[in-house]
C-alpha cells in the first residue's frame, strides 16, 4: 500500500501509428515536464496500445476527466501540463474537432468516431499499459484461465466456446469451438496450439494492435485453448516486421511465466502450457495455415493440399489448432462473461464484433471495432466521418487484396461473414478501403492483383500463371490496349484459379477483379471499347486542355510544367501541346482559376496558338 | 514475484492492483480542487496532496481532479465533493490539516461539514 495515489493518469498511445507520428518523444517530454513541476507523485504517464484513431495521432488521454487530445507534439507538452495538469483546464487547441461542423469535442467518450463502436476484443487496448501484467489482471485478466483450470473440464470449455458461436476472425469464419473439438478428438499425445499473427494485408493492423496493446489476452486465450484440446505447447507466428508487437509479446510471456500463469502446473491444476514466438519473414502466403506450419518447421513457406487438416496432422505431423490473434483474444471474455453474453452481441449467425482497419477516402481513418450487423453506411459516414472534400463515395473494398468491393448500393448492407460473402466481398481479416469518384476501378483491382500475384508462392500453376496472365490483361486495359475478348478471358482464368488453386491465396486472387466486374463492368467496357477512363485516372486515356474561356493568361501553368509543353505569354490564352504532355496533373493542381480541363474520351476546341485573353471565338 | 497458485490468489492480487488504474474509470465520487492561480497561491497544491494522502491511507475508491478558478478567489483553496446523485458541495478555505476531517465526515460518514460549506450546485446546473 505504499504506492502513491495518482490523481491523474496521462495515457499516451504508443501503437505503431502514433509512434511513427512522434509519440515516443512526446512521452519523454511529458515525463520531463511532469518532473520539472514536481508532479511525479500525483501524475502518472503511461504508455498504452492503440486507441484506433490513428489519423489524429499522437493521442494523449488525461484521466480521470477522460480528456482526449490529438496530434500532440513535443512543443505542446509544456502548455498541456501547465493548463490541464496544474490548472485543471482544457487545452482547447488540442481538442478534437468534428470534420465539417468544426464542433469541438474534448471528452474521449463523446467523440463520434467512438460512439458507434463496441470495444470487446480491443477493450484493453489504449486503456492499460501493455507492459504491465498487473494492469491486465486489474481488468480481470487471467480469471478466465483460472476458472477454466479450477472449475471446468476441457469438454466444458469447448462446449462454451461452441455455444458462444465465435467464428474464426482470420477471415474464413469457421466455428472456433468446432475447430477446437476436432483437435481435441484427434488421436495423439502431443498436440500444438498455433496463433496466426502473420497479418499480411496491406493496411490491416488489427492483430498487431492487439499484440501491442493487450498481449496477455492472446496468451490467456491460447492457454485456455491448450487446456481444452490437450496441448501443452503453443507457437505465435508473428512477422518480423512487427518489432514492437514481438517485443511486448515476449515481455508478456516472461511476466506470465514469473507469475506461474504460463509454465508447468498452472494454478496448481497440474496443467502446463509453454509459449514460444516464431518470427516469420513476412511472406503473405504464410498467413495460410499449412504454409505457416511449414514455416514454423523451418521449411519453405508453401501450402500443401488439405486434407489432412492441421487439426489431424499439423505442426510436425501432430494435431494442431490454429486460430487468428483476434479469435484467441475473444476467448477469455467468453469464458468470464459466458457464451450467452457473447452470442447476444452482433447477429445470430455472426456473433460478436468485427474489427476493421478503416482507411482510404474517409475523414477518420484508424482501427475500429463494431458489432456485427452494423451497416457499411454507419461505418463509413458515422464513424469514418464521410468522404473528404465533398467528393462522392464510389466503392468500399473489404477483405484486403483477396476481398472484393461493393458499390454505393451496398452501403446499407449489414456487415457479417455471410452477407459480405453473398455480395461478392469478404470479411477477410478486416481491411476496409474506401474510394471516391476519382478512383478508376480497373486500376484499383489491378493494384490488388499486383500485390496478390507478387505474393504467390509459385507452387501451383493456377495461382502462379493465372495471376500473372490476369495482371497482363488488366495492364493492357488500363493502357488503352484492351480488346473485347479480354473480359471473357479474365472470367475464364478466374474460374480456373478459383477451382484449381492449392490454397486460398490463389482461389481468392480474382476476388477484387470479379467484384469490380460485377458492379462496375461499364468502366471496363469504357476502357476497352471507347478508349475512355470514366474516373479520368488512366494516363493513356486522358488529356489536359486550357479552357480558352477561363484562362486569364497568368502563366502559372507554363512556369510549373515540368516538361515545358505549355505555350503562352502574359494576358494570352495558354495552350498545352498534346504530343509532349506527360499528364502529370501539375497544371491542373496549380491553376488558380480552375482553367485546366481534364478529359477522357473527347476534346475541346482551343485556338491554334496563343491569342489575347478574351478574343477566343470572336 | 510470487507465483499465483489459485484463483483466490489471483483475485487478491487483482484487488491490490485495481487501485492503480482506478483513475481511468468513473468511481462515482470526485474530489475537485480549485487550481487557478489564486488557488495555487493560497496553498491548493498542499491541500490536494493532503487529500491524496488521506485517500491513499483509507484506500478509498475516488477520483481526485483539478479545475481552474471559478471566481470565488477569497475562499481559496476551494474543494468540491461530487457524488453521483447528490448535489455538488463546495468547501472554502480548506487547508491541508482540514483534509482528514473533510474526507472522514463527508465521504466516510456521509455528513456534510456544514461549517466549511460555501455553496451547493445541483447536478444539472
Amino acid at each position: 500500500m505504499s504506492e502513491p495515489i495518482y490523481r491523474a493518469n496521462v495515457l499516451v498511445c504508443t501503437g505503431t501509428g502514433c509512434d511513427s507520428s512522434g509519440a515516443g518523444s512526446v512521452i519523454d517530454a511529458l515525463r520531463g515536464e511532469v518532473e520539472r513541476r514536481e508532479l511525479q507523485g500525483e501524475v502518472r504517464v503511461i504508455e498504452t496500445g492503440c486507441r484506433g484513431f490513428c489519423a489524429m495521432g499522437p493521442i494523449v488521454i488525461v484521466y480521470p476527466e477522460g480528456l482526449f487530445y490529438c496530434q500532440v507534439q513535443t512543443t505542446d507538452v509544456e502548455e498541456l501540463v501547465e493548463e490541464t495538469l496544474v490548472k485543471g483546464r482544457i487545452l482547447q487547441r488540442l481538442v478534437f474537432e468534428v470534420p465539417h461542423s468544426q464542433q469541438a469535442v474534448p471528452f474521449y467518450d463523446e467523440i463520434p468516431f467512438y460512439e458507434k463502436q463496441q470495444r470487446i476484443t480491443l477493450r484493453n487496448c489504449g486503456v492499460i499499459d501493455p507492459e504491465s501484467i498487473d494492469e491486465y489482471i486489474a481488468r480481470g485478466g487471467y480469471e478466465a484461465l483460472g476458472k477454466v483450470l479450477s472449475e471446468m473440464s476441457s469438454e466444458d470449455v469447448i462446449e462454451e466456446v461452441k455455444a458462444s458461436g465465435l467464428r474464426g476472425r482470420g477471415g474464413a469464419g469457421f466455428l472456433t469451438g468446432l475447430k477446437w473439438e476436432f483437435t481435441a478428438r484427434a488421436p495423439g499425445d502431443v498436440k500444438y496450439v498455433v496463433c496466426n499473427a502473420d497479418e499480411g494485408d496491406p493496411g490491416a493492423f488489427m492483430d498487431r494492435s492487439i499484440l501491442e496493446g493487450d498481449p496477455h489476452s492472446v496468451i490467456e486465450g491460447m492457454a485456455i485453448c491448450g487446456y481444452s484440446v490437450g496441448s501443452s505447447e503453443g507457437y505465435v507466428y508473428c512477422r518480423a516486421e512487427y518489432p514492437l508487437a514481438i517485443k511486448r509479446l515476449r515481455l508478456a510471456i516472461e511476466q506470465a511465466e514469473e507469475y506461474g500463469l504460463l509454465g508447468d502446473d498452472i494454478f496448481g491444476s497440474g496443467f502446463g502450457f509453454h509459449l514460444k514466438i516464431k518470427e516469420g519473414a513476412g511472406a503473405f502466403v504464410c498467413g495460410e495455415e499449412t504454409a505457416l506450419i511449414a514455416s514454423i518447421e523451418g521449411k519453405r513457406g508453401e501450402p500443401r493440399p488439405r486434407p489432412p487438416f492441421p487439426a489431424v496432422s499439423g505442426l510436425w505431423g501432430k494435431p494442431t489448432n490454429n486460430n487468428n490473434v483476434k479469435s484467441y483474444a475473444n476467448v477469455p471474455q467468453i469464458i468470464r462473461n459466458g457464451a450467452e453474453w457473447f452470442a447476444a452481441i452482433g447477429t445470430p449467425r455472426s456473433p460478436g464484433t468485427a474489427i476493421f482497419a478503416l482507411t482510404g477516402k474517409v475523414e477518420n481513418t484508424g482501427l475500429i471495432e463494431v458489432p456485427m450487423g452494423i451497416t457499411l453506411r454507419e461505418i463509413i459516414y458515422d464513424i469514418g466521418g464521410g468522404i473528404p472534400d465533398g467528393k462522392e463515395f464510389k466503392a468500399v473494398q473489404t477483405g484486403g487484396p483477396l476481398g472484393g468491393c461493393l458499390p454505393a448500393s451496398g452501403l446499407d448492407l449489414q456487415v457479417d461473414f455471410d452477407s459480405l460473402r453473398q455480395a461478392g466481398a469478404v470479411m477477410g481479416s478486416g481491411g476496409m478501403i474506401v474510394v471516391d469518384e476519382e478512383t478508376c476501378m480497373v486500376e484499383f483491382s489491378k493494384y490488388f492483383l499486383t500485390f496478390a500475384s507478387a505474393e504467390s508462392c509459385g507452387k501451383c500453376v493456377p495461382c502462379r500463371v493465372g495471376g500473372r496472365r490476369m495482371l497482363e490483361i488488366l495492364t493492357r486495359i488500363t493502357e488503352g490496349e484492351g480488346t473485347p475478348e479480354d473480359i471473357d478471358q479474365i472470367k475464364e482464368i478466374a474460374k480456373g484459379m478459383d477451382s484449381d488453386s492449392l490454397c486460398a491465396l490463389g482461389q481468392l486472387t480474382p476476388g477484387p477483379i470479379m467484384s469490380a466486374l460485377r458492379y462496375f463492368e461499364d468502366e471496363f467496357h469504357a476502357h476497352i471499347n471507347e478508349d475512355r477512363c470514366p474516373a479520368k485516372q488512366c494516363v493513356n486515356m486522358i488529356s489536359y486542355y486550357v479552357s480558352p474561356e477561363t484562362c486569364v493568361g497568368c502563366g502559372m501553368c507554363k512556369r510549373e510544367c515540368p516538361v515545358q509543353v505549355i505555350d503562352g505569354e502574359r494576358r494570352m490564352i495558354h495552350i498545352i501541346n498534346q504530343d509532349g504532355c506527360i499528364k502529370c496533373n501539375t497544371c491542373f493542381e496549380v491553376c488558380p482559376f480552375d482553367a485546366i480541363v481534364k478529359l477522357s474520351g473527347g476534346e475541346i476546341e482551343v485556338p491554334e496558338e496563343p491569342i489575347p485573353v478574351g478574343s477566343f471565338g470572336k | 514475484m510470487a507465483q499465483i497458485k489459485s484463483l483466490e490468489e489471483l483475485r487478491r492480487l487483482r484487488e491490490r492492483v485495481e487501485r492503480d488504474i482506478s483513475t481511468r474509470r468513473d468511481t462515482g465520487t470526485t474530489i475537485i480542487v480549485g487550481m487557478g492561480t489564486c488557488g495555487i497561491a493560497s496553498g491548493a497544491r498542499e491541500t490536494m496532496r493532503a487529500i491524496l494522502e488521506e485517500v491513499r491511507r483509507r484506500d478509498m475508491d475516488v477520483n481526485v481532479t483539478t479545475v481552474g478558478c471559478i471566481g470565488m478567489c477569497n475562499k481559496e483553496p476551494l474543494v468540491d465533493i461530487e457524488q453521483a446523485g447528490k448535489p455538488r458541495v463546495s468547501y472554502g478555505n480548506i487547508t491541508p490539516d482540514m483534509a482528514p476531517r473533510l474526507i472522514e465526515e463527508h465521504l466516510v460518514n456521509g455528513q456534510v461539514v456544514e461549517e466549511w460549506v460555501v455553496g451547493r450546485l445541483q447536478e444539472d446546473e
